[in-house]
């Protein structure tokens, strides 16, 4: 297999050339991670095969026929040839093809969406994005973290995202693949690590002034008795930290740069309330409404310029 | 509610260092202007000649000038976002705080993008395309003169808020929930919408303009497969303009109407929804780059096959090459968003459509090759510009396709590595094809050819800059770093960021090579005086004319009978003749109605940002009224008689074309 071959080539070459480099998504520990770094050096590869002759030919073709080169043939009137033609517009045309069947069966193979096979149970992970911080909640384990995300290795993980406010994007590169948070909506992502380790987690979508401090570690710890004993850590020693409903509301509050926190109890159904609070019937919307208008006060300032907006849209709660 | 609406003192920023400075330095300069315009006396020149001027020509470099400024505007903000990254490592803060480096890189993007870009297309597509085609003025004088004032406009708002109050903190995309009140209650998105929507609606303007001009006023014989090819690429161009514009105009104003009037289309609540915004600005957003980059792609289609001394090979091929770019251009939005959740099914189609569109663009590069071979290749500053560009782009698309592979943008999407790849092809593509027009055709604008050396200077600073700025940003793709971060604390990018801003630097010093070259080639323009009007030996209709070209463009009107109409005039002796009898050539007067609407309408963005809503009244009220005035003003045009005609002719064959004979 000649792609095979070269794709090998070309691994240990961007290997040797990133070796220096690690924790990045030329670094993945997890299956998707790895299938994604593959179709990145297969597909790369396929299009140097017209790349790299397109430069060549570029700088020979400017070199060779340079005006002071008078040996070389002169054609002025020469703007057409069938041959040629159907060959340039043959090449592109076959590589795409080739590309556009590895895009969708890659596509198919790689759906966020879709739970990892073989792998047995998936654990549960549900996923809030807040100003400006990471809320993980375990809804089988019943606790919860903030910017602290723990499962076991060799363990799929399911992810339920979702946003309390602005758009933010899950991503663990080393593990693969990121999805939007979007508020008033659930969406998914399938993950697993191969190796227990400590990866970089942040949003990879920009979310307003304190996004930069949207990290997390996302920790995959060697066995699932080494996460069972977390979760039973969490549950003793955070047992007076309780997320209930009206907790979760101080927590929305926007904050920076946000420690790690934990909850040893979460109260049932504070997911699905956070992804269907838009949904709720119209008068008890207005309360929510009146809290949501309070997340992007950050500075004193912007709490003055929004006093006066904000009667409008309380208005709106009002009719 | 006060006489001034929302605009009080404490939104001038007196408190921002930078901004102080900045503020000064603009203030000095435009003082400096100003004396320099009244001690040499030329108001009424600037008034009467440039500023109420419909001649698309004089229109061209204007827009020109505007895109140069923004330039300046715009890789400033990248030198202070590359110099931040490169300060605020290993968790150190730098020097600007979010609240500041936010508006930045979304000014940046902005202002690159909307006031640099389109501008400076618009620019070149001003001055060259009558000429092409042999007309003798657009469509639509007035309206030319109008959408430049409008873009304009929107350029002086997006300035007016670094004065006043504060821009976008949101991205240059602006997506809503962040965009909207309950995020972004300040006036920044505000200034965002209504410089957005004023400049739009120029450019929509513009390509109705244009698109008339080029099915109605071709010179006789000139069939559509007889048009320059960059005449050609801009039709494609317009066509898209006036198809997505649109889009950019509802997607904005519903936006606003959920700022100033409670609605819900965009919000969390209430229904609304975000992912709408994110479709329709990316249907309008993605054929907006093929806006950008099919002209460029024109240039080099002309430039090349000009200085390589033959007809463009596959002339069909590329005018459907850029049909089907034109066309897929539209189906393939959602590629920016891979991210958000669609079914395997949907990403994939869009990804397979989107590398679909690199067959004709590898078309192109073929096309361009082949026009090389079996030529004679003067290496000259524009065929720099050129082949700098077939290397650069060639590694832009490529890792343009690679991002089209779902599997490949989930790890990728908004890191680095995307902004890598679209400044690859921004300025790869776009930019440098607008720099090689600029050198191209600027004897042709201003009468006289740019200093060859500093224009060499240029290129290599240029495309040097770009490798060593981009390259390590493709890297820090790899190495999971993502967008619009404002510091970061990872020991294994530092380095890859400081060769980044070292680029970066190197990119500046490109751009000062350019204003030395301008600079250098005004002192010497006696010397560097084109007397020909055909410096390059070319092969299009422009090349026809005097430079600068008489404000009637053809004396005579002539016929075309090849794609490469000059050249076919030459070869047969038809270039170069004196036609005894002139008719009366029918011309557009100037006038002040364009730059006094847009005004009005400037004033009316700024007081809807402001809330000062019976300012809002005046800027509209009067922006009609004089649009009114205008419509009923009938003394608009007037003719160059015979005997005038005869001595402008007489004046310019006795100057040049005579050397060129003898």
């Amino acid at each position: 297999m000649l792609i095979r071959n070269l794709c090998n080539i070309a691994l240990a070459s961007t290997v040797l050339a990133l070796s220096g480099c690690k924790g990045g998504i030329l670094d993945p520990k997890g299956q998707i991670g790895i299938d994604e770094k593959n179709l990145i050096i297969i597909a790369t590869v396929l299009m140097l095969l017209v790349v790299v002759p397109v430069i060549v030919m570029t700088l020979y073709f400017a070199w060779k026929y340079r005006d002071t080169q008078n040996q070389e043939i002169y054609a002025p009137k020469w703007a057409h040839s069938n041959k040629i033609e159907a060959v340039v517009w043959a090449v592109p045309i076959v590589i795409v093809i080739i590309l556009g069947v590895i895009t969708w069966q890659s596509t198919q193979d790689l759906d966020p969406y879709k739970p990892i096979e073989g792998k047995g149970e998936h654990l549960t992970v549900e996923v809030v994005s807040l100003n400006w911080k990471w809320l993980f909640i375990y809804p089988e384990q019943g606790i919860a973290t903030v910017n602290e995300l723990v499962f076991p290795a060799n363990v799929p993980v399911e992810y339920k995202i979702t946003s309390e406010s602005t758009m933010n994007s899950f991503f663990i590169p080393q593990l693969g693949s990121q999805i939007y948070s979007m508020a008033g909506m659930e969406t998914k992502l399938h993950l697993i690590a191969n190796e227990p380790g400590t990866f970089k987690g942040f949003s990879a979508n920009y979310s307003g002034a304190g996004f930069t401090g949207m990290k997390f570690n996302a920790i995959a710890t060697p066995t699932q008795a080494d996460f069972d004993k977390w979760v039973s850590d969490v549950k003793a020693n955070s047992s007076a930290n309780n997320l209930t409903h009206a907790n979760y509301v101080e927590l929305a509050k926007a904050s920076e740069n946000n420690p790690v926190a934990y909850y040893g109890k979460v109260d049932d159904g504070l997911f699905h309330t956070i992804v269907m609070k838009y949904m709720q019937a119209h008068g008890d919307m207005n309360k929510k409404h009146h809290a949501m208008g309070e997340h992007g006060q950050m500075s004193k300032k912007h709490h003055e310029m929004s006093e006066h907006s904000m009667p409008s849209s309380h208005s709106q709660g009002e009719e | 509610m006060s006489l001034l609406g929302n605009l009080s003192l404490d939104a001038i920023p007196f408190h921002e260092p930078i901004l102080v400075f900045t503020m000064s330095v603009i203030a000095i300069a435009g003082l400096i202007i100003a004396g320099l315009i009244t001690k040499y006396k030329k108001w009424g020149v600037l008034w009467r000649d440039w500023i109420t001027s419909v001649d698309h020509k004089r229109l061209g470099v204007m827009y020109i000038l505007l895109a140069l400024i923004m330039l300046f505007r715009g890789f400033s903000d990248a030198i202070m976002m590359r110099a931040q990254l490169a300060l605020a490592t290993s968790g150190a803060p730098g020097y600007l705080p979010p609240e500041h480096y936010d508006q930045i890189f979304t000014a940046h993007g902005v202002i690159m993008i909307i006031f640099m870009a389109m501008p400076f297309m618009i620019g070149l597509m001003n001055i060259v395309l009558p000429l092409q085609i042999g007309a003798r003025d657009v469509a639509f004088p007035f309206l030319n003169n109008l959408s430049f004032w409008f873009t304009a406009s929107g350029a002086i708002l997006i300035n007016l808020s670094l004065v006043f109050g504060e821009f976008a903190k949101t991205g240059w995309v602006a997506y809503p929930p962040l965009s909207e009140l309950t995020f972004s209650p300040g006036v920044g998105v505000d200034y965002y919408i209504w410089a957005l929507q004023i400049s739009g609606l120029g450019t929509l303007l513009t390509a109705v303009n244009f698109l008339a001009t080029v099915f109605k006023m071709r010179a006789p014989g000139m069939t559509l497969m007889k048009m320059p090819i960059f005449t050609w690429a801009c039709t494609w161009a317009n066509i898209l303009i006036a198809a997505s514009f649109p889009i950019l105009t509802a997607v904005l104003a519903m936006l606003t109407l959920d700022r100033y009037l409670d609605f819900h289309f965009f919000t969390n609540e209430l229904g609304g929804n975000a992912m709408m915004y994110i479709n329709l600005f990316w249907a309008w957003g993605h054929p907006e780059v093929y806006i950008l980059v099919l002209p460029a792609f024109g240039i080099f289609s002309e430039i090349i096959s000009t200085f390589a001394g033959k007809r463009l090979f596959g002339y069909k091929s590329m005018v459907y090459a850029s049909g089907a770019i034109s066309i897929l251009g539209f189906i393939v939005w959602l590629h920016h968003f891979f991210t958000m959740g669609s079914s395997a099914n949907v990403n994939a189609f869009f990804g397979v459509m989107t590398m679909v569109i690199a067959v004709p663009t590898g078309v192109k590069l073929f096309n361009w090759l082949f026009t090389i071979y079996r030529g004679r290749l003067r290496i000259s500053v524009p065929v720099l510009w050129t082949l700098g560009f077939m290397v650069t782009f060639t590694v832009g698309g490529m890792t343009g396709v690679l991002l089209a592979i779902p599997g490949a943008d989930y790890v990728l999407h908004n890191s680095l590595f995307l902004i890598a790849h679209f400044h690859n092809t921004i300025i790869g593509g776009a930019v440098f094809g607008y720099l090689a027009g600029f050198v191209f055709w600027f004897p042709k604008a201003m009468g006289f050819k740019l200093n060859e050396k500093w224009g060499k200077a240029s290129f290599w600073c240029w495309i040097i800059g770009f490798f060593v700025a981009f390259m390590p940003l493709y890297v820090l793709g790899f190495l999971g770093m993502t967008r619009r971060l404002n510091h970061t604390n990872n020991p294994d990018w530092n380095m890859w960021l400081y060769i980044a801003a070292g680029g970066a630097v190197i990119i500046m010093f490109g751009i000062i090579s350019q204003v030395i070259q301008l600079y250098v080639s005004f002192r010497d323009r006696e010397a560097l005086d084109d007397t020909t009007g055909d410096p390059w030996n070319g092969h299009t209709l422009e090349w026809a004319t005097s430079s600068p070209p008489q404000i009637y463009n053809f004396a005579t009107i002539p016929h075309i009978d090849d794609i490469d109409a000059w050249t076919d005039m030459k070869e047969k002796g038809q270039a170069y003749q004196d036609k005894a009898n002139y008719s009366p050539i029918h011309m557009p007067k100037n006038t002040s109605a364009g730059v006094l609407m847009a005004a009005s309408l400037t004033v009316f963005c700024f007081a809807m940002i402001w809330h000062i809503w019976w300012l809002a009244v005046v800027g509209l009220v009067g922006g009609i009224a004089i649009f009114i005035k205008r419509c009923y003003t009938s003394d608009v045009d007037y003719y160059i008689q015979p005997d005038e005609i005869a001595r402008i002719e007489a004046a310019y064959n006795s100057s040049g074309v005579k050397e060129l004979k003898a």
